[in-house]
This record gives structure tokens, C-alpha cells and sequence, in this order.
């Protein structure tokens, strides 16, 4: 009965954890888009929009390593960007917490499942995919 | 006070500019050379306060009707901001990742979401967006917004469909079993047991929505649900909050290929993601004093005329 208890307030305990870490990543990236959108909007608020014809992103707002040399020089473009891919990366922490709660449970079954979908989602970032 | 002194006017603006659409897409003509026009003469600042405008008001209406805001914000970017649907795509993955995150969090507290059904299922429509992304590349856009408006029309269309009972003494799965996706979730009058039905038939369709999302940027919650309730059998609560939960990996998978493909625009990003958060967060406070059902009817005509829109366009090849 005892084990019971303390093993059903750790699954709840798991459940808090996930609610808790999707709303901070949301409410974190959502306040550097905005720094970021502040600064982009002072310096090139005045400027024309140009998503008419689809020519890509500028090269540094690709890969992690060009926003963050941006970030550094403090461009909004950049700045935003970071906090985009702290959005996109909210979820796939989820999964990874996830893994940890169903080790936690010894459910080993769902532990090789969720590591299947967080291998789907490396799999995706490796880049090769990116053509 | 300023923001709420500037929105109906904006509202109304977005509102014209529906009307316009269903203008001209009666008299099937609309000029693009004339449509073109005013982003000549729009600046970065007025273009991201409009576009912030009508990213609240999809993420309002969306959170208030079930149906999500990034359904319209592909229609939104490319019908009235003209913006070419790559970059749509890329946004509206993001905006989707946001809403689906945030409102997550709260579903998974109320333990509703079937965490392990959603994690089995994550796989077919995480392996699907990959896919999906994939062959993004070498369709051409016009197909894209050509299946974009099908997918858009049957997702108006699924929300006036009625909740189905689950009926009792059906085959159980043994699948299901030995996976134990078989749950219980909380209701008003006490803890309601289920069991999830046809397991490889949901896996099948799952991937299917999976690569809808990977190809069109959309969360595709409305194929997620038919898969659920229609095949698995699941109850209406456990499968709209378990597939709330899967969209933001489903679209986290692909979105990682946009992203190095360059179809994310941070100028973009930045007034659609803060805009829809803002009027789902809205939306959810408002839920319960609103009438929701002719708002959803209102909604899902407006979604079934941007569909015809983005269809039209896709067979003119103006997208």
C-alpha cells in the first residue's frame, strides 16, 4: 500500500513536471520573440516586407550555430529565431522528460517507444533531410 | 488600454478583407497584379501590427470553435499578405507547435491526455511529418495549396459532426491490451474507464495525418481525432486533449526540416506566434460566456470559402 502511494504521487508528480516544463519553454520563447521582435521592429520597422517570392532565410538564421553568432551581435532577426527554436525545442524536451518518467515507472516497453519517436526527431534534425 | 482600443478596428479590417475574398471569389476573378498592390506600400511596422492583429483573432476564434488557429493562418498569409505559402508553412508549423504546447500543459495536469496512446501514436505521425516534409520539396505549391484547401474544407466540415457514443461489448483488442493504451479519465460524475479499439487501423491513419502535417505545416488535429474517435473508439475528451498533446511533436519533427531549409521567417514568426498565443489565451478565458455554436458555424464558413480560395488559386497557379 505504501509503495503504491509513493509510486502514484511520483507519477503525478511526472504529469505536474510535463504541464510544467511545455508552459515554461512556451511563456520563455514567447518573451525572447518578443525582445527580439521589439529589436527588429525599431531597426527595420520602416523598412518594405518581402515574403512575396520565396527566396530562403538569410544564411545565418539556419542552423544553431549562425542565430547564436547573431544573437551575440544582438540582431533581432536572430534574437527571434532563438526563440523560435526554443519553441520547437519545448516538445521535443517533453519527450525526452518523458523517457525519464517512464524509466522511473519501469516501463520499459514505453521507454524503447518514446525513444523510438525522439530517434525519428534526430533522425529529422541530422540535416541530411534538409536538401 | 491601447491594445484593446486598436483591436476592433483591426478586426474589422480582417473582417473587409474576408469579405473580399468571397467578393471575388464569386465574380472567380481576382486580379493579382491588383491584389499585389498594397505591400508596396506597407511597411515592416504596419505589415507586423495588421498581421498581429489577425493572428489574435484566428488564435480567438480557433481556441473558442476547437478548431485551432493555424488552420487560417496559412490562408491568412498567403490570400491577404500575399506571402509566398513556403514561408506560410514554416509559420504557421511554429504557431501551431505554440498553441499545441500551451494548452497541453494544461490538459496533461487535469490527466485527461492519454499519455502512452499519444507516445504509440507519436510515432506513426512523427515518422509521417518526416515524410511529409520530405516530399514538400519536390511538390509543386500549387498541389500544395490545392490539397491545403481539401484538407481545410474536411476539417470545417468535421466540426459539426456529432459526438458519437462509444458503443459497449465491441471486439477488444488484444493489442491494445499488450500496449496498455487502455485507461480511465476523470468526468463530473467519477473516473470513466475505456478501451482503444483497432490499433493498426489508427497507427495507419495517424501516419497519414502525420504527413498532412509535414507537408501542409498544419497540426492536422482534425485527422488526429477522426482517427481516434472513428477507428479507436476512443471518448470525444480523451481524444481531442491526447491529440492537442501529439501536435506539437508531430509538428516539432518537421519543423526542424523547414528550419533548415529556410522556410522560417523570424519577421513572420514573430507577430503570428505572439498574436495566436495571445487570442487562444483569450479564447480560453471566454469559453465558457460565450455561444460558441454559431460562432462555429460563422468559422467553419469562413475556413470552407478560404479553402475554395486556396483551391482556386492552386488550379490558376496564382499560389
Amino acid at each position: 500500500m505504501k509503495k503504491f502511494f509513493s509510486n502514484y504521487l511520483r507519477d503525478k508528480d511526472i504529469q505536474q513536471l510535463i504541464g510544467k516544463q511545455l508552459r515554461i519553454g512556451v511563456i520563455t520563447s514567447s518573451i525572447i520573440v518578443l525582445i527580439g521582435g521589439v529589436i527588429y521592429l525599431i531597426r527595420h520597422g520602416h523598412e518594405q516586407p518581402s515574403y512575396g517570392n520565396f527566396t530562403g532565410v538569410r544564411e545565418g538564421l539556419t542552423n544553431l550555430r549562425g542565430i547564436w553568432q547573431g544573437v551575440l551581435e544582438n540582431k533581432g532577426m536572430n534574437i527571434i529565431q532563438l526563440g523560435v527554436v526554443l519553441l520547437i525545442a519545448t516538445p521535443i524536451i517533453r519527450i525526452a522528460f518523458s523517457v525519464i518518467a517512464f524509466l522511473l515507472e519501469k516501463d520499459y516497453l514505453y521507454v524503447v517507444l518514446t525513444l523510438v519517436v525522439l530517434g525519428v526527431i534526430m533522425f529529422s534534425m541530422s540535416g541530411g533531410l534538409a536538401g | 488600454m491601447q491594445v484593446t482600443y486598436r483591436l476592433p478596428d483591426c478586426e474589422n479590417h480582417i473582417l473587409l478583407t474576408f469579405v473580399n475574398i468571397s467578393d471575388s471569389l464569386v465574380t472567380c476573378n481576382s486580379g493579382s497584379t491588383d491584389l499585389n498592390q498594397p505591400n508596396h506600400l506597407m511597411t515592416i511596422l504596419s505589415f507586423t501590427l495588421i498581421l498581429l492583429c489577425g493572428a489574435f483573432t484566428a488564435g480567438l476564434l480557433g481556441s473558442l470553435t476547437g478548431l485551432g488557429g493555424g488552420v487560417v493562418i496559412i490562408p491568412l498569409l498567403t490570400l491577404v499578405f500575399h506571402v509566398d505559402i513556403r514561408y506560410a508553412i514554416g509559420t504557421a508549423l511554429v504557431a501551431s507547435i505554440a498553441t499545441s504546447s500551451g494548452s497541453a500543459s494544461a490538459y496533461v495536469k487535469e490527466g485527461i491526455t492519454n499519455i502512452r496512446l499519444g507516445m504509440f501514436l507519436e510515432i506513426a505521425t512523427t515518422t509521417g511529418a518526416v515524410v511529409g516534409a520530405l516530399i514538400a520539396v519536390y511538390m509543386p505549391t500549387n498541389v500544395v495549396a490545392i490539397i491545403f484547401g481539401l484538407v481545410l474544407i474536411f476539417s470545417s466540415l468535421m466540426s459539426f459532426r456529432k459526438k458519437m457514443e462509444v458503443p459497449a461489448g465491441e471486439q477488444k483488442s488484444k493489442l491494445a491490451a499488450q500496449l496498455r493504451l487502455n485507461s480511465s479519465y476523470p468526468t463530473a460524475d467519477g473516473v470513466v474507464n475505456y478501451e482503444v479499439h483497432h490499433v493498426p487501423g489508427g497507427y495507419f491513419m495517424m501516419t497519414f495525418a502525420g504527413i498532412m502535417s509535414g507537408l501542409l505545416g498544419i497540426g492536422s488535429g482534425a485527422l488526429k481525432v477522426l482517427a481516434m474517435d472513428n477507428i479507436m473508439r476512443i471518448p470525444f475528451k480523451v481524444s481531442t486533449t491526447t491529440s492537442n498533446f501529439m501536435i506539437g511533436v508531430t509538428a516539432a519533427a518537421s519543423a526542424v526540416v523547414y528550419l533548415q531549409r529556410g522556410y522560417i521567417a523570424p519577421g513572420l514568426c514573430m507577430p503570428v506566434v505572439l498574436g495566436v498565443l495571445a487570442g487562444a489565451f483569450a479564447g480560453s478565458k471566454l469559453l465558457t460566456r460565450a455561444n460558441v455554436k454559431w460562432l462555429r458555424i460563422v468559422f467553419s464558413v469562413v475556413i470552407g470559402g478560404l479553402a475554395l480560395q486556396m483551391i482556386y488559386n492552386g488550379i490558376t497557379g496564382k499560389l
